[in-house]
């Protein structure tokens, strides 16, 4: 499959180990003010492997995913406890500084959002120039075409690196925006129902990404379509909030169990559709 | 192939008549096209009879209550009161949308047809040297008054659009603890009256530190007018971009200076360059502010730094208050080529304002193609 | 067997004390933001303080009588106050209001509700070129076509609506045409020309957030088109029409080019505003200025301040209003 020949090697100058590594959430919580919105959450989503967030809409899925990646804190009101690591490290607590947490835990959003004002192929580059990184020219092509590869889109857009970002279709440009993540080369990678703005073909295509970059990176992924997440991840967490509770984690584990023989009549009842 | 072609395809080839919906009833056009006529026809007959009014004027405005009440009446009885009222209200309403128009080519027409038998090249390259209050007023020229003019404005801009920008920054991005207080603060500095702005630069830059009267004293003022709004108008502009871009950069790992100055500004700058273009039309014809600053001049003087300058604005205003016929037309003059700047700057807003953030101009296109990215 | 009930205690989880730790450029990158913002403070401040301190000298010469005195001879050593000027000032942009704000509002109701979409747009840009063009000119074209079209208005409300006190112009003999031009109410017409484009801007921007689903509600209900502005759009929109009303009465209280055009001053109050003569603080500034001497300026300096005071204040209450009355996105005002 032509997805798979992403055989070019490329090295971003960097002085921080790239290799994969887990994540792993101890006791969290969040607030929006006085809102518990999660209440202790306890979660592994090892390294090299596929975690799907499932769950009914409202149960704080996305603000624990943006726990992860610290985008949590941008909400003015918000505020969390517990503890995250990144490869045993505490990434609120560490002095490691916020863009590098970030840098190092990608995320591709709901919406496709390419910047408008750039071409594809800065789309791809965006992240160095974001981070104030430099490289040469021939690196930086290099780069556009490894990236957009991994992704998946380089022969769509082999010969429209030059159109505005925006004027590919969605899916194509959902997977810039994977292609635009992977350009800093993150050892995870956050996406928020990445497909839900999406047809089945493109949803296709964005799946067999995953599948292709897991082997490097280690993926979080809510999605509220159960066959895609029996499809893509090997772990599984169902996330659930009762009426006017904050929302918590009632079950995790591997996909396989939670799909096919789940502890939580709960959990059963919401992988057969039968509420949420 | 993309999900779109597929659309394409699939789009049957004829597509079933659509059904046109009117906004405007027949019998209403009637009703309002035969109310005008006869009320024409009856003003013609009683004007001047029975009614108090003389001259054109009079004649209109009569015919205009006629019809107003004809429309209401006839509607009455075609159908019922509340669709006469209707009605009524449909008429004076368009009447007001037409008097917002009328304005416009009363005053460009009356502008052009006063001003442009004593317009010639000449003007652009000729100040008022050999001018005397009796010559032609084909003689001499502008062109003193056009460099200040774009001078000084040139001046106001490089002062107060980058503080303006950054303003804007600091309401829509920074979002610090004084950001409440500055919108206020704006809203109310942008409604400062022009001759106040001349009044202060006057009091601080010649009274107090004793500079003279300068060109540079009239970009001063002027920038007073221009940055609260460029400060309002750049925020509403970035308030436009789409916040999930924001947070896009934020989650590669920008820092707020990149993701304002990489993403915010990039994505919002067509809306910037139409704010300060839109800006700039109105400082231009700022008369105000300048009475007081530059001092007035007859000749070329390109150093806004030292010396007197003349303005455009200032040229108008000192001479159509002369008695001689010569120097009104040359101020009318002045004033048409003064909204010919008007108009050409506000079609360029225009025409950049139509543009999307993904509008990518060539010489961009030339730096993308040398930098591998196009 | 025994129970033992632990006790509920409500477990204080402690929230994270985040810490940003700003690079260097961000840091420098936001003192720099707060700086430009401050500036706007700063030059208010500024405006504020220089008028003072150069009025200072007039006003410790005239004291109180600064706000009720209607000469202004202080380059002969004589007595000076914006006692006439001020509400000259103010009779002129009554005028230009009650012009404006009423032709506003049909201007601003035709845009959102009557115009089909694509004259929409057009209208709009028209509107905004209108608020564009100088003033200058506009004072130009209404001393020179406007002016004398409109003696013959004012001629005939003299003759016909001299009862009303405002109209009553008294004349020794035959009321003649030159005893109309330069007057109140012509300069007022001519500063209305001025604020529709303003007022107009700051409505329709108003009316066009009246909430949609109201508005069908109503059409849904059978009413007509005038039934949707007089009970959804007229109510939701007052707060922009009391705002737009209030920018106009600043705009019009501050316009100087137009009405120096168009008046001929006078320091002596009259109360019709038909007749020759009339005055604003603004032109007062613009005209006095090149003949004034030392404490000549310094009263020019009082007056621009009183002018500056009252427009702040009025320009304030108009943004308080306006803002209220929208949500978020705004156009310039
Ligand atoms: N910015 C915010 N401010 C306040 N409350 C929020 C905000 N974002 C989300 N919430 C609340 O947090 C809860 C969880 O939301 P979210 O994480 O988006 O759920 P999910 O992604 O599982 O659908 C919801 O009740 C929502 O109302
Ligand atoms: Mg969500």
């Amino acid at each position: 499959m032509t997805l798979l020949d992403n055989t070019t090697e490329f090295v971003v100058p960097s002085t921080i180990d790239r290799s994969r590594v887990e994540m792993e959430a101890r006791n969290v919580a969040c607030w929006f003010g006085d809102n518990k919105v999660l209440a202790d959450v306890n979660l592994q989503m090892p390294a090299g492997e596929v975690t799907a967030l499932i769950g009914p809409s409202g149960c704080g899925k996305s603000t624990f995913l943006r726990t992860l990646n610290r985008m949590h804190e941008l909400v003015p009101s918000a505020s969390l406890a517990g503890t995250i690591t990144l490869g045993g490290e505490d990434i609120y607590r560490s002095r490691l500084p916020v863009t590098e947490t970030r840098r190092r835990v990608g995320m591709v959003f709901q919406k496709p959002n390419p910047f408008p004002a750039m071409t594809v192929a800065e789309n791809v580059v965006s992240g160095l120039k974001l981070a104030g990184v430099k490289v040469t020219r021939s690196e930086r092509q290099d780069l556009v075409e490894h990236c957009l590869r991994r992704a998946g889109l380089w022969q769509e857009v082999e010969k429209r690196l030059g159109d505005p970002g925006r004027a590919l279709s969605g899916g194509q440009q959902q997977r810039l925006c994977i292609a635009r993540a992977l350009a800093v080369e993150p050892q995870v990678l956050l996406m928020d129902e990445p497909c839900s703005a999406l047809d089945p073909t493109s949803t296709r295509r964005i799946e067999e990404t995953i599948a292709t970059l897991q082997e490097t990176i280690t993926i979080v992924i809510v999605t509220h379509n159960m066959q895609q997440a029996q499809r893509v991840s090997q772990r599984c967490a169902f996330f659930l909030a009762a009426y006017g509770e904050p929302g918590h984690i009632v079950e995790s584990g591997t996909t396989e169990r939670i799909f096919n023989n789940p502890d939580d009549p709960r959990t059963s009842d919401y992988v057969q559709g039968r509420f949420g | 192939m993309t999900d779109t072609e597929l659309d394409t395809e699939l789009a049957p080839a004829t597509e079933p008549e659509r059904i046109r919906i009117r906004t405007l009833d027949p019998d209403d056009a009637t009703a309002v096209g035969g109310s005008a006529l006869a009320s024409l026809a009856l003003t013609w007959l009683i004007y001047g009879r029975l009614v108090p009014l003389t001259g054109g004027l009079g004649f209109w405005v009569c015919w205009y209550i006629i019809f107003v009440t004809a429309v209401w009446a006839v509607t009455r009885q075609l159908s019922d009161a509340i669709h006469a009222r209707d009605q009524l209200a449909r008429v004076i309403i368009w009447s007001g949308g037409m008097a917002v128009i009328a304005p416009l080519l009363l005053v460009v027409g009356y502008t052009i047809s006063r001003g442009y038998h004593a317009l010639r090249p000449s003007f652009f390259v000729e100040d008022q040297r050999y001018v005397g209050a009796l010559s032609k007023s084909t003689e001499g020229g502008g062109a003193h008054a056009i460099i200040g003019t774009l001078q000084q404005v040139g001046l106001a801009l490089v002062i107060s659009v980058p503080l303006g920008v950054m303003s804007a920054v600091y309401l829509s991005e920074v979002k610090g603890r004084l950001a409440r207080p500055l919108r206020t603060a704006t809203d109310a500095m942008s409604a400062v009256p022009s001759i106040v702005a001349g009044l202060f630069i006057y009091a601080i830059w010649i009274l107090s530190f004793g500079q003279s009267q300068t060109g540079f004293a009239g970009s001063l003022a002027l920038s007073v007018l221009f940055l609260p709004t460029v400060t309002r108008t750049s925020e509403v502009v970035l308030r436009l971009v789409p916040g999930g871009l924001r947070e896009a950069s934020l989650a590669l790992g920008g820092g707020d200076w990149r993701t304002t100055s990489r993403v915010v500004l990039p994505t919002a700058r067509s809306g910037l360059a139409t704010a300060v273009i839109l800006g700039m039309a109105r400082v231009i014809g700022e008369t105000a502010p300048l009475i007081l600053t530059i001092g007035g001049a007859f000749v070329v003087n390109a150093n806004p730094f030292s010396g007197k300058q003349d303005s455009l604005p200032y040229f108008v205003f000192r001479l159509v208050r002369f008695p001689q016929e010569s120097q009104i037309d040359r101020a009318w003059t002045g004033a048409l080529v003064l909204l010919m700047l008007v108009l050409v700057l506000f079609v360029i807003a225009r025409i950049i304002g139509g543009r999307g953030p993904d509008h990518i101009g060539r010489l961009r296109r030339r730096r993308l193609k040398k930098e591998g990215l196009a | 067997m025994t129970i033992t009930i632990e006790p509920d205690v409500e477990i204080v989880e402690e929230r994270i004390d985040i810490q940003v730790r700003r690079s260097t450029a961000d840091r420098v990158y936001r003192a720099a933001a707060t700086a430009a913002g401050a500036t706007t403070f700063v030059l208010m401040g500024l405006i504020g303080t220089f008028l003072l301190v150069r009025g200072t000298g007039a006003f410790r010469k005239s004291g109180f009588s600064f706000f009720t005195e209607f000469a202004w001879q202080p380059d002969l050593g004589g007595k000076f106050g914006v006692g006439a000027v001020l509400p000259y000032t103010i009779a002129i942009a009554l005028v230009a209001l009650t012009i404006a704000v009423p032709v506003s509002i049909l201007a601003a109701l035709f845009i959102t509700e009557y115009a089909p979409r694509r004259a929409r747009r057009i209208l709009t840009s028209i509107v905004d070129l209108l608020a564009a063009v100088p003033s200058l000119i506009y004072g130009l074209w209404g001393l020179f076509s406007l002016q004398p079209r409109l003696v013959k208005l004012s001629k005939w409300m003299a003759d016909h609506l001299g009862f009303i006190p405002i109209f009553r112009v008294r004349a020794e003999g035959p009321k003649t045409l030159s005893l109309f031009p330069s007057s109140t109410f012509i300069a007022g017409i001519i500063v209305s020309l001025m604020l529709i484009p303003i007022c107009t801007a700051v409505m329709r921007e108003v009316f066009g957030q009246a909430p949609t689903n109201e508005k069908e509600g109503a059409l849904a209900l059978g009413g007509t088109r005038w039934g949707v502005i007089r009970d959804v759009i007229l109510p939701f929109g007052r707060g922009g029409i009391i705002g737009g009303a209030m920018l106009s009465l600043g705009r019009a209280l501050g316009e100087t080019i137009a009405v120096t055009l168009i008046i001929s001053p006078v320091f002596t109050p009259k109360l019709d505003i038909l007749s020759q003569g009339s005055n604003s603080i603004a032109a007062l500034i613009a005209l006095k200025f090149s003949e004034s001497n030392e404490l000549g300026i310094s009263a020019l300096m009082a007056a621009g301040l009183t002018l500056f005071v009252i427009t702040l204040l009025i320009n304030s209450m108009a943004s308080f209003i306006v803002s209220k009355s929208r949500s978020g996105e705004a156009t310039e005002i």
